[in-house]
């Protein structure tokens, strides 16, 4: 009904009226939601950049990236070891849980029964939900005592935090690597045993090959959580600024650098945290870039 | 019309929500003078907190809004005139300029460890090993044969500037100790930790840790007014104008016996006996 | 030498499920410690009291009401968006450059951790608008993060409607944005319902965006430029500070229960969305 009366009323002032209608209107505000999201993006760019990119110009870029001493409040700045660090967690936590989680999507894909599917797939994702701090907490807990008693060390390690967050990256490889094994076609497996194949050359020859570039984009974004993640990682890493040397050794990464200095900082100290957080955002982009041109990679293919 | 319940609940509550947000963001903005806002270190802050809660109970009709965020952010806050009153557990720069520095108490720094460690004291040339990572070993301060699991603070904290003032002199602080954010989590390594070692307010040491002598030195206000023990840093209020109205009759308050009192009773040093 | 392959087949088979049931252990055991630990500090006074002495006594009661306030403000504000931007980009464009632009700073925002919303939260509100720690900080930082969750689910709601649904619409005469308040949003509401609460439970459960934009102060906020605690940051700084153990897995008991629900109602609608058109 709305339209024909529109119409009627366009007749005589057509154009003020077809601007200032309801539906021109809508449209207007429904652009600008849309673009909010590319505006918000935008500002975060801009801000942390703001703020970070002058001491790289300041400093110099070699001096910051390369640099292994970090005491900003007498002129050092060096992020070389919580790259490294960063780097080396990241690693440690696919090494924990990639094997397990591809191990599970496996599982639920291709053996499990369909009741099994129904309960574990939600219980593994409603369980995704759990706040990092209480992983952090539980790995202070149970894992950091563990580690000082039986391997040495203060227990505040590599290996604490690689464990903490493994377990911490499972649901999200376990989601999206179950999902890509669902999506290869039943006709495959089908053809392969009828070729005389047993189920499991059939998974590792035909249905893994297949799925490979979902599981591989699943990987990446786990890497993407790793890499993200802070407060456990403050919680259970020790925060010593040194590279570590061994899986024993206490680490400070990216994220929990920012984190533990944030709140104190001022002037050029500040301004460094910042540029963490630059070095932080372009790793996070390569990671997503590398993910999404997998899976786009999956979807054409 | 599919009738769903849900939707329009949800929706009533957060207009409703919004409503009562903004109409006690008027209401705030016209009385905040009634509300005195601290903000600064981090050791300095359980303290507030306490003079705070007393404080309010003598003086219902104002309210006193405590916050962290480290000494320099405390110092930073009250140039910007973002709070009332910044919190400093440091002495300050040169180039840090406030109007007014209110000494409202000092502390000691101590030295602790597990309450199962046997060694009881250290020397403060010893401590300066441990964290300039000269001294890795328990051995070497008389124990067994095992890594010192030493704990610092991180870059920015007024325990931190304090103790690298007091124990440090030239020296760095060694990039492999490890780094807790707070006086708090410090301690919580070291009680959780039999080979840990750390340092943190006196005034929060309590039977979770162990506080080590210092050349002898027992950690206690008795010698720290005596002038005994050496680790002794200020606990500063700042405030960016002349202190009025509510911020006032708070500084007051602290200063005050009854203030006093109460940091006594925390285990800080008072000013006034 | 060559195993028999039917022998391989079931020790994989066991070796696999033995991973399956493995993880989901590691995953109960985690809720499972929560529980033992943290029921026997719950009672109601724990809900609806104070803390006292940095919440070494009392209750979490501002923490809860914080974390009420902090999630329903943000998604308040988050939801208008994020449906607005999927209709637009469902309804009201064909797919092209600037659609493709769109979904890529979608994507963008979902990829970014959450420490740099708080870096940028704290710069941006807390010190260029001059809002401080307040609940309004957060909550804006809350919303921008959550929005990209918001957006995706709304949009794979709308693109499950039925083309005919729209097209009968049209027919009656509807204008555009009549048939998408009342024939596609009654139809995808369950979806859209779906990411408002996945949302929820990821603004219940942040630490470290919240923490730099709504500061960590004890008190009840009572108005939008009030500091304030959410319950993750108050267990955060309970566990981590060694204040009380007992607290501190109380608290986590109450924040984890309370996103699992979430969660749980979350899947329900999901299902039901799932259950209308297939």
């Amino acid at each position: 009904m709305g339209r024909i009366y529109y119409v009627r009323r366009g007749s005589y002032r057509s154009v003020a009226n077809r601007f200032f209608s309801r539906e021109h209107l809508i449209k207007c505000l429904l652009v600008v939601a849309a673009f909010s999201s590319l505006l918000f993006l935008f500002i975060i760019f801009a801000f942390i950049l703001g703020e970070g990119l002058p001491l790289f110009y300041k400093v110099g870029v070699i001096k910051i990236i390369l640099g292994f001493t970090w005491a900003p409040t007498k002129g050092f700045f060096g992020i070389f070891p919580m790259i490294v660090s960063s780097y080396m967690v990241t690693l440690g936590a696919l090494i924990f849980g990639a094997p397990l989680a591809l191990g599970c999507a496996t599982y639920l894909s291709e053996y499990a029964s369909r009741r099994m599917k129904l309960f574990l797939k939600p219980a593994l994702e409603l369980l995704a939900g759990i706040p990092s701090v209480v992983y952090g907490f539980l790995g202070v807990v149970y894992i950091v005592p563990l580690i000082r008693e039986y391997l040495g060390g203060p227990g505040f390690s590599i290996l604490a935090t690689s464990a903490v967050l493994g377990i911490m990256i499972l649901p999200t490889i376990i989601s999206i690597s179950f999902d890509s094994l669902m999506s290869v076609p039943p006709t495959y497996r089908e053809a392969s045993i009828a070729m005389g194949a047993t189920k499991w050359q059939t998974i590792c020859n035909v249905v893994l090959p297949a799925a490979r570039s979902g599981i591989l984009a699943s990987f990446i974004l786990g890497m993407g959580r790793a890499v993200g993640e802070t407060m456990a990682v403050i919680m259970v890493a020790g925060n010593a600024l040194r590279i570590p040397m061994s899986l024993l050794d206490p680490l400070r990464t990216l994220t929990s650098n920012i984190a533990l200095e944030l709140a104190y900082a001022a002037g050029d100290h500040r301004s460094a945290l910042f540029s963490t957080g630059v070095v932080l955002l372009i790793i996070i982009m390569i990671l997503n870039f590398v993910a999404n041109f997998w899976v786009k990679r999956k979807v054409t293919g | 019309m599919r009738s769903n319940l849900a939707t329009p609940i949800a929706l009533l509550l957060f207009i409703a929500l919004i409503c009562w947000g903004t109409f006690d963001l008027r209401k705030s903005g016209a009385g905040r003078k009634d509300t005195v806002t601290l903000a600064g270190s981090t050791s300095v802050m359980p303290f507030s907190e306490k003079l705070a809660e007393y404080f309010m109970l003598s003086h219902p009709r104002l309210s006193v809004e405590v916050q962290g965020g480290g000494s320099s952010a405390g110092i930073q806050a009250t140039i910007n005139r973002t709070v009332d009153i910044g919190m400093s557990s440091r002495n300050l720069k040169d180039d840090e300029k406030v109007h007014k520095q209110i000494l409202i108490c000092y502390d000691g720094i101590s030295i602790i460890v597990h309450p199962s460690n046997p060694v009881r004291d250290i020397s403060l040339d010893q401590i300066q090993k441990v964290y300039s990572g000269r001294i890795r070993n328990w051995r070497e301060l008389g124990w067994i044969d095992r890594n010192i699991d030493a704990v610092s603070r991180e870059e920015g904290s007024g325990t931190r500037g304090a103790f690298e003032e007091l124990v440090m002199g030239k020296a760095f602080i060694d990039d492999g100790i490890m780094v807790q954010d707070s006086n708090g989590s410090v301690k919580e390594v070291v009680a959780t930790d039999p080979y840990a070692i750390g340092y943190i307010s006196l005034g929060i040491v309590d039977q979770k840790v162990k506080a080590l002598t210092i050349d002898g030195v027992i950690p206690s206000v008795r010698n720290i007014i005596q002038q005994k023990y050496g680790m002794v840093r200020p606990f500063l209020y700042l405030t960016a104008t002349e202190p009025a109205g509510a911020v006032k009759v708070f500084i007051d308050f602290v200063l005050s016996r009854d203030g006093q009192n109460i940091l006594r009773k925390e285990g800080l040093v008072p000013i006034r006996g | 030498m060559r195993l028999n392959p039917r022998f391989t087949d079931k020790f994989i088979r066991g070796a696999l499920l033995f991973q399956a049931l493995f993880t989901v252990s590691i995953l109960v055991f985690i809720v499972f410690i929560v529980f033992i630990k943290g029921a026997a500090n719950i009672t109601p006074q724990f809900i609806f009291s104070y803390p006292e002495d940095m919440g070494r006594h009392g209750g979490i009661f501002p923490a809860i009401l914080g974390t009420v306030f902090l999630a329903v403000l943000s998604i308040a504000l988050a939801t208008p968006l994020g449906v607005g931007t999927a209709i637009y980009l469902t309804e009201y464009t064909k797919e092209s450059t600037l659609t493709r632009i769109i979904r890529f700073g979608v994507e963008s925002l979902a990829g970014i951790p959450s420490i740099i919303y708080g870096l940028f939260g704290f710069i941006f509100f807390v010190i260029k608008l001059k809002l401080g720690w307040s609940l309004l900080s957060g909550t804006l930082t809350i919303m921008i993060m959550v929005l990209p969750t918001i957006i995706r689910t709304a949009e794979e709601a709308i693109k499950a409607v039925p083309r005919n649904l729209r097209i009968v619409s049209f027919s009656l005469g509807a204008t555009k944005w009549e048939t998408v308040t009342k024939v596609v949003l009654p139809s995808a509401a369950p979806g859209i319902l779906t990411g408002i609460m996945l949302s929820v439970g990821r603004a219940v459960s942040e630490t470290a965006a919240v923490i730099f934009t709504m500061g960590s102060s004890l008190r009840l906020p009572t108005s939008l430029l009030d500091s304030g605690r959410t319950m993750a940051v108050h267990f955060y700084i309970l566990a981590r500070e060694g204040i009380s153990l007992e607290k501190a897995y109380a608290t986590a008991l109450v924040l984890v229960v309370s996103i699992l629900l979430i969660n749980i109602a979350a899947y329900y609608t999901m299902n039901k969305m799932i259950g209308r058109y297939s």
